[in-house]
């Protein structure tokens, strides 16, 4: 995760102290991305020595501003599509793959303990109680784990398929 | 939980010789009464032959299947028939609802067929309906046709469940529909066990809508190689992905 550009992005709505930048952040991303205070400030030292923020001091408390070249900075990154590397190197990927090199019993052992933890989580979302209203954000990293379990789990069924269709 | 559905070391083989398939090895499952069970697995695994069995449609080649305390093997005729009509409702991909009778009247049928009477059947076809979402004012006195694809998979569970219905099998149920009018008849699905004590039998290849299930149960070659109950905690999920 770019925390570089995380910040930026919160940066752009408001300046800010360090804490409330760390709190922003981990609103906006639904809690799932929590920073140590020590990263932050590294993080905000490292922003403001290549001038993408403004430092001012007031209170002996220091206060952060996005400026131009952050601005720019930022819009770049919105701009960028992540993983433009295709294909990505998932770890779940990358067992069934290495499995399938030890042979086809093996693979078919490697896919059906990886679908039954990835079919665990989808049936623990999908059974999980409404604590009340989770926010928006929360909703959308559920949204986003559901999505992926669902897109595992059919790659899974396809790997299967394969190896049944070439023995 | 009583249990609704049982299959013991049930096996079926179709064809002879060259030509045999074995479509179910030696298959055990339990379903409780109330439970919301998934059933995957490639195409040809057996899962639909499973359903056939566990329905009585089909009798395995071996092993032995009860459903409601009734073993199927050695209930005669007229018990299975009668089995078929109270108990055990069916929903598939196909709708097969009766072209030329309304909503309402197909969903009466089979308590028609079983000697109920018209104001009876009109009153548990019409309860049956609003458990799915459908009333007097979705113009029940239509034809199929003048449905929508989503509707009449409602009306074909209205059908499936209507009356004291024990078990509810489905195969394939969303197969001819878009995937929010699937989502719903899934949601519908997963509802029925919790509120009308319905034990139901989910067939289905995508992942998406077995995860409503209670338990999902995979199968491959015939055999069930996995069975997934849904973890309730976050220690239940730790437990099974090890994280």
């Amino acid at each position: 995760m770019a925390v570089r550009e995380g910040l930026l992005a919160v940066l752009s709505e408001r300046p800010g102290h360090g804490y409330q930048l760390k709190s922003g952040f981990e609103a906006a991303t639904g809690g799932v991305w929590p920073l140590n205070v020590g990263q932050v400030y590294t993080t905000l030292d490292r922003l403001a020595r290549d001038g993408l923020v403004d430092v001012s001091e007031a209170d002996g408390q220091r206060s952060y501003r996005i400026t131009e070249d952050g601005v720019a900075v930022l819009g770049a990154w919105w701009d960028t599509v992540p993983g433009d590397e295709p294909p990505q190197r998932d770890e779940l990927m990358l067992k069934v793959l290495l499995a399938v090199s030890a042979g086809k019993r093996q693979a078919l052992e490697v896919i059906d303990r990886q679908r039954k933890a990835v079919m665990a989580l989808l049936q623990y979302h999908r059974h999980k109680p409404p604590a009340g209203d989770p926010g928006l954000a929360q909703a959308m990293v559920t949204d986003a784990l559901v999505a992926r379990a669902e897109a595992d789990l059919r790659w899974l069924d396809r790997c299967e398929e394969r190896l049944e269709a070439g023995s | 939980m009583s249990e609704m559905l049982g299959l013991q070391d049930v096996s079926k083989v179709y064809g002879s010789g060259e030509t045999e398939v074995l479509a179910l090895d030696a298959v055990s499952l339990s379903v409780a009464a109330g439970e919301f069970v998934a059933v995957r697995g490639p195409s040809g695994c057996g899962k639909s032959t499973l359903l056939h069995v566990a329905g009585g449609l089909e009798a395995p080649t071996s092993g032995s299947v009860s459903v409601a305390g009734v073993d199927l093997g050695t209930a005669g005729a007229a018990a299975l028939a009668r089995l078929r009509r109270r108990d055990v409702g069916f929903v598939f991909q196909r709708l097969n609802l009766v072209p030329a009778l309304t909503a309402l009247e197909n969903v009466m049928l089979p308590l028609e067929l079983d000697g109920t009477s018209p104001r009876r059947a009109r009153a548990a076809a019409l309860e049956a309906l609003a458990a799915v979402g459908l009333r007097v004012g979705h113009g029940l006195d239509r034809y199929p046709d003048d449905f929508s694809g989503g509707q009449q998979q409602r009306i074909a569970i209205a059908r499936a469940i209507v009356g004291q219905r024990r078990l509810l099998l489905a195969d394939e149920p969303t197969g001819a529909l878009d995937t929010l009018t699937a989502d719903a008849v899934v949601e519908l699905l997963a509802s029925l066990p919790a509120e009308r004590g319905v034990a139901v039998v989910l067939v289905t290849h995508e992942p998406r809508f077995a995860s409503w299930a209670d338990r999902v149960v995979s199968l491959r070659d015939g055999r069930i190689v996995d069975e997934s109950v849904a973890p309730r905690t976050e220690a239940d999920l730790a437990a099974v992905t090890g994280s």
